[in-house]
């Protein structure tokens, strides 16, 4: 299979790109889309497929509900993570909701884009990482890829798939890049884990841009002798809690690193359910790497402790492995 | 644009459907046979009805949390409607709607929606996706007085607007956001005058004259699939039952006299009957259509009366198009 090497922004561009060229139904919705979100698709496409709207996220995201309840597959592009409040209630009450209410009779395949801008000195309004607040909704499917090759298959199977999907994008990952399959029908399942690193003695899960700081944890272990399973979730919702069981039953020990902020996260998910289920498997206490309960302050000074980074998990490890 | 002495029979035919259907809905809460929250929309028949017979049968609308009248106003069988309010597993929505989310895609409703202003940007999506799959299909949104105060309600007329979008915005406008009046919550009393600052025809109908709503829906239609855009028509009129029904009030907000007097000399049914009779239909003809509706009513009650519940162990069912690992309802139910 050819491959080429692409940056995970590039990966987004292509993504949308191919998928609006195989399939007509697809269009595109966002704010300044034309300039930033589209590029590569603009002039190969009618007028018809692209909407750059004006700054209206709860109107252009139901008007995407709508679009995708009448034979559309739209991609939504809400640029930062932090503007998917003001379009909640379109994104909870209608498109998670939609289908279940009416007994079947919906279907809202609809593709929601956010990218999660911390460390960026932004300050507090433009650098959250809300997916914990998303998964607390039945009904919706959430990605956050870690690569190129990932953000591709899956961006490509949320936009396939009949169900609405939001994909978390980790703007410290955009310009990283991984070769890619070229094939235009590549894709990654929705639903499933990835395991980035075998090891033996603890299993670290990664969420998205939290990879750039496990894989070298793991690494700067190995030096000293432990060997790190490091489990890239990929995908949110539905929760690959099986991957997650299995390594932990393999290492007796458990740590998450993620971005969000501690109170109800994504990893204190995953530490409940390893809990109830795996609890005798479980050689140590488990660990959770997390971004405190307090707001992105702008100074990079206070910003940047606070989130997860190598040195944090190393620590957490050493603090299970005497 | 009058409508046909058929058509006309098929107008009558609806209003009484959406009356009969909640005066037998308002029954069933006193016996306790329908759980949960009914909000009617008696008063407001002819309003509905005259939209939804300027449409056709593949156009699409939304609807609100007064979501009967909406279905029924389309061409929506009775059955399954009142099944669904009795929560039974026969109902439009399997159960897991209820009374606030009547909606039938078979008469092409996109969704009733509870959350005021919600379905507004979901009818313009709508609208968007017939012109952009080069359909002549329209959209027609329904919703309160109150929903005009709502983001969605700017957010969508605004988009609607600059893009042509087929979508009519539908306003019912009763007078009463639950209980709150229209005077204390709009700097001026004509909804439909906000249009202007979209840039699209607003207008103004009497809500309580069936001719007249659909005279004005039918030109906002047309005007919609010729491509030139949306209208937002606001339509007089006015809720003679509680916001919900049995409600609990512990303070008056609306007069008793103001009530009457709507009853007495707005009611949208009486006023359409004198018409009828006034356009040659006879006494026996339209006393044998209210018979006919009021059997059918009685039919759909004992339909629903006789559909089994749901079984507990299906709630799973309809969350997802394409289930991915899910229901995980071993580890969920502990």
């Amino acid at each position: 299979m050819t491959s080429q090497r692409l940056s995970y922004l590039s990966a987004i561009l292509e993504a949308q790109k191919e998928e609006m060229e195989r399939d007509p139904s697809v269009i595109m919705m966002g704010e300044d889309i034309a300039l930033y979100s589209a590029t590569g698709v603009l002039g190969k496409l009618d007028n018809k497929r692209l909407w750059s709207t004006p700054i209206s996220e709860l109107g252009f995201t139901g008007m995407g509900v709508g679009a995708a309840m009448t034979g559309l597959r739209p991609i939504v592009d809400l640029t930062i993570a932090s503007f998917a409040y003001l379009a909640s209630d379109q994104i909870i009450n209608q498109a998670a909701k939609v289908r279940y209410l009416t007994g079947g009779q919906a279907r809202v395949p609809i593709v929601f884009r956010m990218s999660m801008w911390h460390n960026q000195a932004n300050a507090a309004q433009h650098s959250d990482r809300p997916y914990p607040m998303f998964m607390n909704v039945p009904g919706l499917k959430i990605i956050a890829p870690s690569g190129a090759r990932d953000m591709k298959g899956m961006l490509k199977a949320a936009i396939r798939d009949d169900d609405p999907v939001l994909v978390f994008e980790d703007n410290d990952l955009w310009m990283k890049s991984e070769d890619v399959p070229s094939d235009p029908d590549f894709l990654v399942p929705l639903g499933k884990a990835a395991v980035k690193r075998e090891g033996r003695d603890v299993t670290i899960v990664s969420i998205a841009g939290c990879i750039l700081h496990t894989l070298p944890a793991a690494e700067q272990l190995a030096g000293e002798g432990i060997e790190a399973e490091v489990i890239d979730l990929r995908s949110l919702a539905p929760l690959d809690t099986d991957s997650i069981l299995a390594s932990v039953a393999k290492t007796g020990r458990l740590v998450i690193v993620d971005y969000a902020h501690r109170t109800n996260s994504a990893a204190a998910e995953i530490a409940a359910i390893v809990a109830e289920e795996a609890f005798d498997a479980l050689k140590a206490p488990i660990q959770r790497v997390t971004t405190p309960d307090v707001h992105i302050p702008f100074s990079p000074k206070l910003e940047r402790p606070l989130y997860p980074n190598k040195d944090k998990v190393v620590a957490a490890v050493k603090k299970i492995i005497k | 644009m009058t409508l046909s002495k058929d058509q006309q029979r098929e107008a009558y035919r609806r209003m009484l459907s959406i009356r009969s259907f909640e005066q037998a809905a308002a029954r069933q809460i006193d016996n306790g046979e329908i759980p949960g929250a009914v909000h009617s929309s008696i008063g407001q028949e002819a309003a509905i009805v005259g939209a939804c017979m300027a449409l056709r049968d593949t156009d699409y609308i939304t609807g609100t949390h007064r979501s009967h009248g909406h279905p029924i106003g389309k061409g929506a069988k009775l059955p399954p409607l009142m099944a669904e309010l009795m929560g039974r597993t026969t109902g439009i929505c399997k159960g897991r709607g209820g009374s606030m989310h009547l909606a039938d895609s078979s008469v092409g409703i996109i969704g009733e929606s509870a959350i005021v202003g919600g379905g507004i940007p979901i009818a313009t999506g709508a609208g968007l996706s017939a012109h952009v799959r080069g359909t002549d299909q329209v959209s027609l949104c329904f919703f309160g007085d109150g929903a005009t105060n709502e983001g969605s309600f700017h957010e969508s007329l605004n988009m609607a607007a600059i893009w042509k979008l087929p979508v009519i915005y539908f306003c019912e406008n009763n007078l009463y956001a639950a209980t709150t009046p229209l005077r204390s919550s709009h700097g001026q009393p004509d909804v439909a005058h906000r249009a202007a600052g979209y840039g699209m025809p607003g207008v103004i109908v009497d809500g309580q004259d069936l001719e007249a709503v659909h005279a004005a829906t039918g030109a906002a239609v047309a005007r919609a699939r010729r491509g030139e855009g949306p209208t937002l028509i606001e339509a007089k009129t006015y809720r003679f039952d509680e916001h919900a029904i049995g409600l609990f009030l512990p303070s008056i907000y609306r007069s008793s006299e103001e009530v009457d007097r709507y009853k007495r000399e707005r009611d949208p049914l009486a006023l359409y009957r004198q018409a009828l009779l006034a356009a040659g239909h006879g006494e026996a003809e339209l006393a044998a259509l209210e018979q006919s509706v009021s059997r059918q009513v009685d039919e759909a009650v004992e339909f629903a009366r006789n559909s089994p519940h749901p079984d507990p162990a299906e709630v799973y069912e309809f969350m997802y198009s394409n289930p991915i690992n899910y229901p995980r309802a071993e580890r969920q139910s502990s």
